[in-house]
């Protein structure tokens, strides 16, 4: 799991941020004022600085974030002039957005805010739908407007260009301020929430961002996805009351809380009404006390009432977001948080420190205790100059100040009192120890400037005594919010306070206080008010820094807790399972790593040391105690060992179907000191026991295969595989499985002298169901003419889940999850089920991956009703998969295995290729056709796709590389002759970018940092060969080769477009040695014809074969692709293993295919083989051919990817 | 580079070859040939040696046969401990193979517990292991396996089956992460200076204050005497499966890599050679 952060302010506004990998507070040191709040989401974080106004920090991350600005030229022939710029009156602007509706001059663009910069200059674009235009970039047509081609011909009579720049986001990873509003500013704000995250994944990084002014009102920034993080305008939400705060969920939770206390619910938020529509009232959790705080998740709400008594709402999802009762739950809290996987955090009302809610899961949304975070913030590590530090900027900022004498001796412990101390008399230092910090601390930072205020006094002032004339009842409020002299304070967040007191309280000593008060004001009113509170003496123990007793104690009191006033982890992503090292036990972390650090506790050379030492001895013993006496006899004779168990099998004869048999292998020491081993299945068949076995120096892989119900897998000799028919079992529970797999794989890696990591030439695959396999590959695997055999390699498992495998020979190799997220192999093996001895005991991880199951939605019109879930008798079940042949309805679609957990609840996908309208349907004439997104006359039948997440846990030898999701990856594959050296890798992010890995070596596979690759569209897949080619292919379908590319340059400079082979739509590309392959949609394979060092980029595409569904080139120029249909003597199979034979220098493209494992095989790469066979030249009388089917594969129907083994 | 697993392996696979020869004190009819056999550390005397009986009992009359028992210059060995144990502790530095006299006579009934059957060496090995899970995990992992899963682990023992074993025992090495290791470490601290029988007190493997424990630590808290003060010269070794690993080594990572199949850490502290 990559880092994220959970974010906090203290009570002084300075902002921090904790690290899930972290053990310490990291002071935001670029933030130049004092900050309120802060809602983070996972890629940036807003907050509301003491000007009120709004500020925007974007993670730097390496993908920039860079908006393409376009616009067109165009121009109408005369006979005259030929092209020019005179148009006709009634035609477009001659510059003009591509409607031609809208006047849109080169000079017109203006960069929308001060955090942006031009990246260059405009240019005109050359490519027009993936094919390269002539060189200025015209496009023609007859007239505007109309289809446009890149060819002129002799009737076009206008033509047009699109003009490109881009602009960059450049204000990342500090504060910047959100531009003012074209119009009146919103009055200014107080509270600010953002999520939304979850609503809708287009456009990209889209977030709704809720904010609340102080007059009450709600306001909803448009418009903020990734490359416009700042968002374009604020829009007016009316309100039923006057809000006093507001929270918004990753999801489509919106509630907020009124100044009367009761709560306010958002309806009607969906992925086409992100702001929803109207607002339902939900009394306050507790009659007599109002609401003052609340937190949403996705589907929890908590609250805090102002007596600090925290509140778990019960039965909250997205259909009935106002939930249906209130539970009390322990612990009094000032303010609430719900970040991610609706993970609660809360401030202490108490100790002011910031707790987080333990034993969170899906299953137990509230949770089970709150737990402090108890971390030094930076700088405050085992000592106290950092708070001395603290303590001075604090003393600056309440320097001249009069502090109020506290009429309760419980405030003695509490820990603000030592920021008091130092508050209140910076110069009067408690200790030497202390003026002397200080006065370092402050030649390292200069005294932080006055804050500003921007609301004056007599405008607050006017509001509060308005809101009390219009609301006396509130005065008869329990507890009076309070105020902090902290600018960056709101009231909610405060505990009631006692001496602290507002402008306000002049007016009314119990009235509900408001916040945003002048300091200076504060100060003077606080002398002339303190003790005027008559609740002051039980709530004093609560109230504010700057209210406590000057006594001067223990001047190393305020290290103990930092005092907290506002947290948020909207972008912190743990979960029930995450190892945090944020809680010491005894409270004094800082404690603890002194000491440790001062008793030389383990490091990791020392490590090596004991570790080493144990290695080395043991060694010594073995050669002292045995090696001289072999020849003696053991005083235990070996044994066979027999396991046995009960399993179902899909029977080999038909019908086919599970039946009961016992399952034993029995394990012998072979002649020669292997172990080897015999599978046994006993069933009965007409009453009759009968028995097959396989040896287990046969197996060539064990597959988990894909089923709902059962717990099933496949055993593979070469000979089942020619079949296309292994042997199917499944075992009762998972466990059980497992346990068997794990064990038959030991047998089997044990009868092969497998042990340890694959290696650095190892081949790996991916089956459909996202099981990673590795194949050591044999000397004789590329020999000519006399190949290993597909089918006779042997595939072991390695832990994890992938859908893309990459490596290279020097042993790096990088995955892609499902849901995107890149992973790199550490080097070690095992994992997932594969625990104890077939499992490395270092370098194995926690893996998760996320999956959407798709059911489909069916109906018919009819004249009375339209369209409802009434089909014809003939129709398709009203609820099915996509083929329509099976039933698959909301409650009866289970996730793919019992591995997957459900992690959403079923929505709408709006995200169907061909489009869908605003609920989501697709039309068509009738089951099943072609669809499209709206509606015609014609019309018969729609449907529309629900998708629901479901998540797996497992573990791998895979650590994240994060933040950027993947599509593709590609690795250098020639061999690197040190642990040192730079390997190039290139990635496609899952939204089409170009990047480039830097920092790649095989001893630092993840690398360090991505490079950026500008492109003018989206890409969907790249592959870098030797002598640094780089072929990529984009979403358009075309090709392109990037220029230039060497370890100096390692981006290269240009792409040279190359035109995909004649009405094909490219889809993946491969680059060894000197061979370039591709293969398109329709399953074709080609091979690039003509490319040579002095003219990388070839002249033609060449069709090898079809039914291709992906194609890996390794370093000796081998070919193996994943083929789509496969005949074997007794089934046929889908996702095949396959290699190409008589691959050679000078005939590349091969001859014949060899069939290997599969089906339900997804992916291969070779690219780590570079291995030379040894070079065997005989007549090609014996051709490959004869070892294996004639032609290639031989079905061409390019449907059904569904796999033969069902997996 | 090495694994942590191979330690697992290295330990499992230690031997030792022996030499049993007859007492001259055993009647004879013939002359008795001495037996040589490579003896496995985990394991225990009277399990592995049936072997060397067989071959003794063809030079002896029957009627001249009670229990066998063996001693190594003149101490009698406790087949209840594990045979590395037995060397470490009486024979290390001594020249190999190692000589073991076999006495069919004058069973020692004060040194010795009589093992009439495999089945005592059977209770023995599971009374061990209960006794090492329930300092580590209150005995809940060994108590939540079943009679199968038992059997495996003796059998595994028995049948020198490291796979078979590990498959099972790999569970009671298992600890939660957030408490860096078992409760208390399961071992014993033999030495032959003394008559007690060997130190067991509850240790844990990591400090109060969250420090790991050590192998040093572990010896200045139950045997100070065998640390070697700065300046000294060195007294004692410190002896596990015929190793002295550094004292720094931390103790949790000894318990699971070093214990014998018995789940204890043994641990053998005898003087140190004086040359």
């Amino acid at each position: 799991m990559p880092a994220s952060l959970l974010w906090a302010v203290d009570v002084y506004g300075r902002v921090y941020s904790l690290s899930t990998a972290g053990q310490q507070w990291e002071q935001c040191r670029d933030a130049q004022m004092e900050f309120k709040r802060v809602t983070a989401a996972q890629q940036c974080c807003w907050g509301i600085a003491c000007d009120n106004r709004i500020y925007l920090n974007v993670y730097a991350s390496d993908l920039p974030i860079r908006y393409q600005e376009e616009t067109y030229e165009n121009q109408r022939w005369n006979p005259v002039d030929g092209f020019s710029d005179r148009l006709l009156p009634s035609d477009r602007w001659q510059w003009s957005d591509v409607t031609g509706l809208q006047h849109q001059p080169l000079d017109g663009f203006q960069l929308p805010s001060d955090s942006w910069e031009w990246e260059g200059d405009w240019y005109a674009d050359e490519n027009f739908e993936g094919e390269p235009t002539e060189k200025e970039g015209w496009t023609y047509a007859i007239d505007f407007p109309a289809t446009y081609t890149k060819d002129k011909k002799w009737n076009s009579c206008v033509r047009r260009r699109r003009w490109l720049r881009y602009r960059r986001y450049k204000a990342m990873d500090s504060w910047a301020k959100i531009p003012s509003q074209e119009t009146a500013l919103p009055d200014p704000f107080s509270d600010i929430s953002c999520g939304g995250w979850e609503i809708s994944e287009e456009p990209r990084g889209r977030l709704s961002l809720w904010a609340v002014t102080l007059q009450g009102k709600v306001w909803f920034r448009d418009g903020i996805y990734h490359s416009s993080p700042e968002g374009s305008s604020w829009d007016d939400v009316s309100v039923p009351g006057e809000v006093i705060q507001i929270s918004c969920g990753p999801g489509d939770l919106v509630w907020a809380v009124l100044w009367e206390g009761q709560l306010i619910v958002r309806e009607g938020i969906g992925r086409d009404c992100p702001k929803g529509t109207s607002w339902a009232v939900v009394e306050s959790p507790s009659p007599d006390v109002g609401a003052i705080h609340v937190a949403v998740g996705v589907s929890v709400v908590w609250a805090v009432t102002k007596d600090n008594k925290v509140w778990f709402r019960r039965g909250v999802n997205s259909h009935n977001p106002r939930g249906s009762g209130w539970i009390s739950m322990v612990g009094e809290m000032i303010t609430i948080d719900v970040g991610l996987n609706d993970q609660v955090w809360a401030v202490g009302c108490e100790d002011r420190a910031v707790y987080f809610r333990q034993g969170v899961t899906s299953s137990e949304l509230s949770g089970k205790t709150w737990k402090a975070i108890s971390v030094p913030r930076d700088g405050d590590r085992s000592h106290s100059s950092a708070s001395a530090a603290s303590l001075q900027s604090a003393g600056c900022f309440f320097s001249g100040e009069v502090c109020a004498p506290s009429g309760a001796s419980d405030v003695e412990s509490d820990a603000e009192r030592g920021s008091v101390d130092g508050a209140g008399c910076p110069a009067a230092a408690a200790s030497p120890g202390l003026s002397v910090e200080a006065t370092a601390d402050q030649t390292s930072e200069p005294p932080r400037p006055r804050i500003p205020k921007v609301t004056s006094d007599s405008f607050i002032s006017e509001l509060v005594s308005d809101r009390e004339q219009r609301k006396p009842s509130r005065d008869a409020g329990a507890v009076a919010p309070a105020v902090l002299e902290v600018p960056g304070e709101g009231e909610d967040s405060v505990p009631p306070a006692g001496a602290a007191l507002s402008p306000s309280q002049s007016g009314g000593p119990a009235g509900p206080q408001w916040s945003n008060v002048d300091l200076e004001e504060a100060q003077t009113q606080q002398g002339s008010t303190a003790g005027a509170v008559p609740d002051s003496a039980d709530t004093s123990s609560l109230s504010s820094v700057a209210t406590y007793t000057l006594a001067v104690e223990d001047p190393y009191g305020a290290d103990e807790h930092p005092v907290w006033a506002w947290v948020s982890g909207g972008g912190c992503c743990v979960d029930s399972h995450s190892a945090l090292s944020w809680f010491s036990s005894a409270g004094a972390s800082s404690l603890v790593q002194s000491i440790q650090s001062m008793s030389l506790s383990v490091s990791p050379a020392q490590t090596a040391a004991w570790r080493r030492q144990i290695f080395e001895q043991l060694s010594e013993r073995t050669k002292r105690e045995m090696d001289n006496f072999r020849h003696y006899e053991q005083a235990i004779e070996q044994s066979v060992w027999v396991k046995k168990g009960t399993m179902q099998w899909w029977r080999d004869w038909k019908p086919h179907k599970w039946i009961d048999v016992h399952f034993a292998l029995e394990q012998f020491s072979g002649p020669d000191g292997n172990k080897d081993g015999i599978l046994f299945i006993y069933y009965n068949q007409h009453e009759e026991k009968k028995y097959l076995h396989a040896f287990v120096n046969e197996v060539t892989i064990l597959v988990p295969v894909l089923n709902d119900s059962k717990h099933t897998f496949a055993i593979y000799t070469a000979e089942r595989t020619r079949q296309r028919w292994p042997i199917r079992l499944a075992a009762a529970t998972e466990l059980e499985m497992h346990d068997w797999l794990a064990l038959l794989s030991v047998s089997c890696c044990d009868s092969r002298a497998l042990q340890g990591p694959p290696s650095k030439q190892a081949i790996w695959s991916i089956t459909c169901k996202g099981d990673v396999f590795v194949s050591e590959p044999s000397a004789a695997l590329e020999a000519v003419p006399y190949p290993t055999p597909c089918d006779q390699m042997f595939w072991r498992q390695v832990g994890g889940h992938l859908r893309v495998v990459e490596c290279n020979s020097a042993g790096i190799v990088w995955g892609i999850g499902y849901d995107h997220t890149a992973w790199a192999h550490t080097g070690g093996y095992g994992g997932g089920f594969f625990q104890g001895l077939a499992s490395s005991t270092d370098n194995i991880f926690t893996q998760t991956d996320v999956k959407s199951v798709y059911i489909y939605e069916n109906q018919r019109w009819n004249p009375v009703t339209g369209y409802t879930s009434r089909g014809l008798p003939t129709d398709r079940y009203m609820w099915s998969d996509a083929s329509g042949l099976h039933e698959c309805t909301k409650t009866s679609t289970k996730p793919p295995s019992p591995q997957w957990a459900w992690v959403s609840d079923w929505s709408v996908d709006y995200g169907v290729s061909g489009g869908t309208d605003r609920e989501g349907w697709q039309y068509a004439a009738d089951f099943p056709a072609s669809y499209h997104g709206y509606k015609t006359i014609k019309d018969f039948v729609r449907r529309r796709r629900w998708a629901r997440k479901c998540k797996l846990t497992t573990t791998g030898p895979w650590q994240e590389v994060p933040p950027i999701p993947l599509s593709d990856v590609t690795i250098l594959p020639c061999a690197a002759p040190s642990g040192v050296d730079v390997v190039p890798v290139w990635a496609i992010s899952s939204k089409g970018d170009v990047l480039c890995r830097l920092g790649v070596t095989a001893l630092t596979p993840a690398g360090s940092s991505w490079l950026h690759v500008g492109t003018d569209q989206p890409f969907k897949s790249v592959s870098i060969g030797a002598a640094s080619q780089v072929w990529a292919v984009a979403r358009d379908g075309s090709a392109f080769y990037r220029g230039s590319v060497s370890a100096q340059s390692p981006a290269g400079d240009c792409w040279y477009h190359i035109p995909s082979p004649a009405k094909q739509k490219l889809k993946q590309v491969s680059v060894g040695r000197t061979s370039v392959c591709a293969v398109d949609e329709n399953g074709n394979l080609w091979y690039r014809q003509g490319v040579t060092p002095s003219y990388p980029q070839g002249s033609s595409w060449e069709h090898i074969s079809n039914n291709v569904r992906k194609v890996s080139v390794g370093p000796l120029d081998q070919v193996w692709i994943i083929a789509d249909k496969v005949q074997g003597s007794h089934s046929l199979s889908c996702g095949t293993v396959c290699h190409r034979l008589a691959v050679q220098p000078l005939e590349p493209k091969g001859q014949s295919w060899d069939y290997g494992i599969g089906g339900g095989w997804d992916h291969i790469t070779v690219r780590g083989n570079a291995m030379e066979p040894a070079r065997l030249r005989l007549p090609s009388l014996t051709g490959p051919s004869s070892l294996v089917p004639p032609g290639p594969p031989a079905v061409t129907d390019p449907e059904a990817n569904g796999a033969a083994v069902g997996c | 580079m090495a694994d942590d697993k191979d330690v697992l392996r290295d330990v499992w696979f230690g031997r030792i070859p022996t030499c049993f020869t007859l007492s001259q004190d055993e009647a004879t009819e013939r002359e008795a040939e001495p037996y040589y056999l490579l003896l496995p550390r985990v394991s225990y005397l009277t399990l592995v040696t049936d072997k060397v009986k067989k071959h003794f009992l063809k030079a002896m009359r029957t009627e001249d046969v009670e229990e066998m028992w063996f001693e190594y210059e003149g101490t009698p060995l406790k087949w209840h401990n594990p045979i590395g144990v037995l060397f470490d502790l009486h024979a290390s530095n001594t020249v190999l193979p190692w000589s073991i006299t076999v006495h069919f006579k004058n069973f020692p009934d004060s040194d010795l517990l009589h093992c009439p059957s495999n089945s005592v060496i059977e209770a023995h090995f599971m009374s061990s292991i209960k006794e090492a899970d329930a300092l580590k995990h209150k005995g809940q992992v060994v108590n939540d396996m079943q009679k199968k899963d038992h059997k495996q682990l003796w059998m595994g023992l028995q049948n020198d089956k490291f796979d078979q074993f590990w498959a099972m025992n790999r569970k009671l090495m298992e600890y939660p992460t957030e408490e860096g290791g078992f409760r208390y470490i399961p071992f014993r601290i033999y030495q032959t200076t003394s008559d007690r029988p060997f130190i067991q007190k509850l240790f844990r493997p990591v400090s109060p204050e969250g420090n790991t424990h050590t192998l040093g630590d572990l010896l200045k808290a139950m045997y100070p005497d065998a640390l070697t003060n700065d300046g000294e010269q060195k007294r004692y070794q410190v002896v596990i499966h015929g190793i002295e690993p550094l004292l720094e080594t931390p103790l949790q990572w000894l318990s699971e890599h070093l214990s014998h199949p018995d789940n204890f850490l043994h641990i053998c502290v005898i003087p140190a050679p004086s040359d």
